[in-house]
């Protein structure tokens, strides 16, 4: 499972805060901390600051890579901060995202094209939100098809088929995990990411729909995921779920985690 | 009382009993505007009541506003021309380079429910879809959304641009980032945080 550590998000109230006092140790507290719980990518957010994007994303990338090696998810559509933030990356970063929205994926491929990035590619276009597997697929096709014939490996694809919340239409989850699968299965070697918190909006206990989301997502091929590293039940579930989906020889991680106390929090 | 069956079928998400429910109470003597008054638009401020105390759920709100339609569709013909006069009309839209229309949806859901006309202009809605709708609704009151920080200033030119053109309208917005300081600072009437308190706002607006 690659997970990409989400809480360095300046829509995070404690982030947003010490944006503005310029305070990088608790930055890179949560950087070390994120990275510590095995984080693959450290996701950067600083939308909220329209004007100083460019120049907050940079002071994170250089704080957060200051403490860590694990590079950095660029979580913006404006391909200027992405420029920006690759001039002071280490390592191969993560774009976060292109999508088929006509001024986002002309604006943002030629950045991208012929690198080594990864890439998150959001199954949406300029006709809105996809509603069913079908929809997922016409977008995810197009998606590879530009990005591979731009120079970019399908290895470094991650497809984010975008998950609606299952309030306001109980076919929404269900549609998302056929995507996945279909996904998976129709161009090998590509991922499959997803962030968790748009399925449960509308509903009580969102935490616990979530973790079961994810399972189930996870039953369908899902590799990747922009969660909470820090969440121990999150990663208990993560864990688990790998091992009893056959990607977990010999059981090693699932024993792995239980000797380091991952499962303690159920005691 | 028989209208009192109406008002629960309502809370009760009984879809398939609401129009029965209604026959009913009209057959006892219920004036149709009543029915539509003490019934349904009483039900549906109660849902929303209930959805901002967080004792019902979005799917909850949802449901209940499928039977106050249907109850509505069946009452409409059975109404007077000056009991089906609607409380005002909205139009609401996403504004431009967003496309997310849930929440959007909701409260224009909240606001039918509410009693309102809503015309909804969908989502990427530029200025000019706006002003245009405005003028050939004559609106009331007019509903932007934004959910996506990048939009926000797309929101508020759109505002501004609408205060100019349209300066009769009263203007509402809404959205995941967008907060009452925002709406302050962008020269917006009314804020509400969720759907049922929309429709709150969108009453206390057009009550002066």
């Amino acid at each position: 499972m690659i997970i990409v550590g989400e809480l360095i998000n300046a829509s995070r109230k404690p982030i947003a805060e010490a944006i503005r006092n310029q305070d990088s140790e608790y930055v890179k507290k949560i950087a070390r901390e994120e990275s510590e719980a095995g984080a693959g990518y450290i996701d950067v957010n600083a939308g909220i600051f329209v004007g100083q994007e460019t120049e907050y994303v940079k002071w994170l990338i250089t704080n957060i890579q200051s403490v860590v090696d694990t590079p950095c998810s660029i979580d913006s559509p404006d391909p200027q901060v992405i420029t920006a933030a690759l001039s002071v990356h280490r390592g191969t970063a993560m774009i976060n995202s292109i999508s088929l929205e006509k001024e986002r994926y002309d604006r943002l491929m030629p950045v991208i094209a012929h690198t080594d990035l990864k890439v998150i590619a959001l199954c949406m276009s300029d006709d809105g939100m996809p509603e069913t597997a079908d929809d997922r697929l016409r977008n995810a096709d197009k998606l590879v098809t530009g990005l591979t014939r731009n120079g970019i490996p399908v290895g470094n694809i991650f497809i984010d088929p975008l998950v609606q919340p299952v309030a306001t239409n109980t076919t929404y989850a269900v549609e998302f995990l056929d995507a996945v699968e279909r996904i998976m299965t129709g161009y090998p070697g590509i991922h499959t990411i997803c962030g968790l918190s748009n399925v449960s909006y509308g509903l009580p206990v969102r935490k616990f729909i979530n973790h079961i989301f994810a399972v189930l997502a996870i039953g369908k091929g899902l590799d990747a995921l922009i969660v909470n590293p820090l969440d121990a039940m999150m990663n208990a579930s993560l864990t688990t779920a790998e091992t009893l989906t056959g990607r977990d020889d010999f059981c090693a991680d699932y024993l792995q985690a239980y000797r380091k106390g991952k499962f303690e929090f159920l005691n | 009382m028989s209208i009192q069956t109406v008002y629960d079928a309502v809370l009760e998400f009984n879809n398939s009993s609401i129009v029965a429910e209604i026959k009913r109470a009209m057959a006892e003597g219920a004036d149709a505007g009543a029915v539509l008054a003490d019934g349904l638009i009483k039900a549906m401020d109660e849902v929303g009541q209930r959805y901002a105390r967080g004792e019902f759920f979005v799917p909850e709100m949802l449901s209940a506003a499928r039977t106050m339609k249907t109850g509505l569709d069946y009452l409409k013909p059975h109404l007077a021309e000056a009991q089906s006069e609607k409380e005002g009309t909205i139009v609401i839209g996403t504004v431009k380079g967003d496309l997310h229309d849930i929440g959007k949806n909701l409260v224009a859901i909240m606001l039918e429910g509410g009693g309102f006309e809503v015309v909804d202009i969908g989502v990427d809605a530029e200025t000019a879809k706006f002003v245009t709708a405005i003028q050939e609704q004559n609106a009331d009151i007019v509903c932007l959304s934004a959910l996506l920080t990048t939009t926000m200033g797309a929101m508020q030119k759109s505002v501004q641009e609408i205060k100019t053109q349209c300066p009769r309208v009263w203007v509402m917005v809404g959205g995941a980032p967008v907060t009452q300081e925002f709406a302050d600072k962008i020269g917006a009437n009314g804020y509400s945080g969720d759907a049922a308190g929309a429709v709150v706002k969108a009453r206390e607006l057009l009550a002066g």
